[in-house]
């Protein structure tokens, strides 16, 4: 079992490295990070906090938007390909559980996209802690923000597999895709303001809006870093949010979106006849 | 006898239409078994059921003791698909290593593998970059793995050339020895009729005819044809001696069923000063095909 997995980690591993996956995501993380880290410098001395902390606190609303879309842009094709390609029959007749396979690609793509992450942010970290010696303070900030932000990249990896199983085309699963990108990442949001501006502090804003938050795997990754770091301050929006909602309540939607997203994405894939 | 695929009553449906209905047949161990029909005969519908890919609407089909798709199934059974596809960007090196392990097997093998397939020159360079029969033999190696004890082999050699085919079905004849059960499609009974020990004819999702070559000649009963070449000047006599026959550029053309060759002869032979030539013309591979598989109301 885990060598069936193992090898197919190995050979997704390679795909993604010869399609130039690894270099895309590397990069793009490396550009916007940066970007951050230079733009974050400004108000650092105003807010009282470390520059590390700051840093953080931009990481955490850059990876709510980048992290989702690279897991989707890489994980769409993964069913969807090998029906369109003819490989998947061939595959099917071998003695590998459809979970097997899942469970491989998800390690492979998600080994990129950690070392995506780690090179995004670890230049940003270098970067705060050149300029301010204090930024030490922000180190664990920065370790929560990383192994969250993988997190969340396997959560939106697994809901890739799923479309990419529900889809059958690559082209129809790209097209989901950035639809539930959209919707998770930006209309989402958009939704909920524009129900509590409607609202007015009645009901949903004080019942139904905590859950809602905690329901959406990128809104519960913004909460518990917020929430969790010293630099909650230095957030707009859902600052005030993330102080109502316990800790434990983010965390425990950050960990188990991962095990919900594969348990459906492998239900898909389980209805796919090649 | 060990029987390693046995169907009985096999029936599939596709929205209506009857893709196989009451197909029963077995292959044993160590036997070569063509499979044979036209575009949408069945061919294909049969191996993905017998592969567990898709299912069954009625019938039983056991694989190795097994049900077809069990895991105990797919790790006795190898299949080489119809337009044989692998991911462009992996070299056939890295390919087969990850069928290898897979199947559990050393990732060792499968220079050798190539090799077995005369592909070993070609081992390090993409898939991509590979001929449509270079992707066959991909193909190929990867249904080798492991000494499988049933292989399912839809229309294995459409893109080799003749001495690739004839290397494949030498193959084929060392993995029968070994007590594989091979079952293998095709369109050209021509191809199949020396190389395999039984042939089955699918028309319309009927199994039509199952025997080996003079099985089903036997039962085809297909006419003799039988050409006289006159001696000069002779012809309108022997049109004449023989009222079913026809005139052909000046040659006669006579047909019987089988039973009456030997008759037919002794009566061309009692003529021998007015014949110049006799030619039997038995009914070819193809003729015989057409019979079965048109037999159902086409």
């Amino acid at each position: 079992m885990i060598a069936r997995i193992l090898a197919t980690a190995a050979t997704e591993a390679r795909i993604a490295s010869r399609n130039r996956w690894v270099a895309i995501a590397v990069l793009l993380m490396l550009v916007f990070s940066l970007v951050l880290a230079a733009a974050g410098s400004a108000p650092s001395g105003a807010l009282g906090a470390d520059r590390l902390s700051v840093t953080v606190a931009s990481l955490t609303s850059l990876s709510v938007y980048l992290v989702p879309l690279i897991a989707l842009l890489m994980s769409f094709d993964a069913i969807a390909g090998e029906v369109e390609r003819g490989t998947l029959p061939l595959l099917l007749t071998y003695p590998v559980a459809r979970w097997e396979v899942l469970l491989g690609k998800l390690l492979a793509h998600l080994g990129v996209l950690t070392l995506a992450i780690v090179a995004g942010f670890g230049a940003a970290a270098i970067a705060a802690l050149f300029t301010d010696a204090g930024a030490v303070a922000g180190l664990a900030a920065l370790w929560r923000l990383t192994w969250s932000a993988v997190l969340l990249g396997a959560t939106f990896l697994s809901a890739g597999y799923a479309l990419s199983a529900l889809a059958r085309r690559p082209s129809a699963a790209a097209g989901l895709a950035i639809g539930l990108w959209l919707g998770f990442v930006v209309l989402y949001d958009l939704g909920l303001l524009a129900a509590i501006v409607a609202d007015d502090g009645g009901v949903f804003t004080t019942r139904v809006f905590p859950v809602a938050l905690l329901a959406n795997p990128a809104d519960a990754f913004r909460l518990f870093n917020l929430a969790a770091s010293q630099a909650t301050a230095a957030a707009a929006g859902v600052g005030a949010a993330a102080a109502a909602i316990p800790l434990w309540q983010s965390l425990l939607s950050i960990l188990l979106w991962p095990v919900a997203a594969l348990g459906l994405a492998t239900l898909a894939f389980r209805k796919v006849t090649p | 006898m060990t029987s390693t695929l046995t169907i009985s009553h096999l029936t599939k449906t596709f929205d209506g239409l009857a893709a196989l209905s009451d197909v029963s047949l077995h292959v044993a161990a160590g036997e070569r078994v063509a499979l044979l029909g036209h575009n949408g005969a069945g061919k294909s519908t049969m191996m993905k059921i017998i592969l567990g890919l898709i299912a069954a609407d009625k019938g039983d089909v056991t694989v190795c003791g097994a049900a077809p798709g069990s895991a105990e199934a797919r790790a006795q059974v190898a299949y080489l698909p119809e337009n044989t596809a692998f991911h462009p960007a992996l070299t056939g090196l890295e390919q087969i290593t990850h069928y290898l392990r897979l199947r559990g097997e050393s990732p060792g093998q499968a220079i050798g593998l190539l090799d077995r397939v005369g592909l070993g020159h070609a081992a390090k360079r993409r898939i991509g970059t590979y001929s449509k029969g270079m992707r066959q033999r991909v193909g190929l190696a990867q249904a080798l793995i492991g000494h499988p004890k049933l292989l399912v082999l839809d229309e294995p050699t459409s893109g080799l050339d003749p001495v690739s085919r004839r290397d494949f079905y030498a193959l084929l004849d060392g993995l029968a020895a070994e007590g594989a059960a091979i079952l293998l499609s095709s369109h050209a009974l021509t191809e199949v009729e020396a190389r395999t020990d039984r042939l089955l004819i699918l028309s319309k999702g009927k199994l039509v005819a199952s025997g080996t070559m003079p099985d089903l000649r036997r039962d085809a009963a297909l006419p003799v044809a039988l050409h006289i070449t006159p001696c000069n000047g002779y012809a309108p006599d022997l049109m004449a001696a023989f009222p079913g026959a026809t005139l052909l550029r000046g040659d006669v053309h006579l047909t019987c069923a089988q039973g009456e060759k030997l008759g037919l002869l002794a009566q061309i032979a009692a003529q021998h000063s007015k014949v110049a030539d006799v030619e039997i013309i038995p009914p070819s591979l193809e003729d015989i095909y057409s019979h079965f598989s048109r037999r159902d109301g086409q």
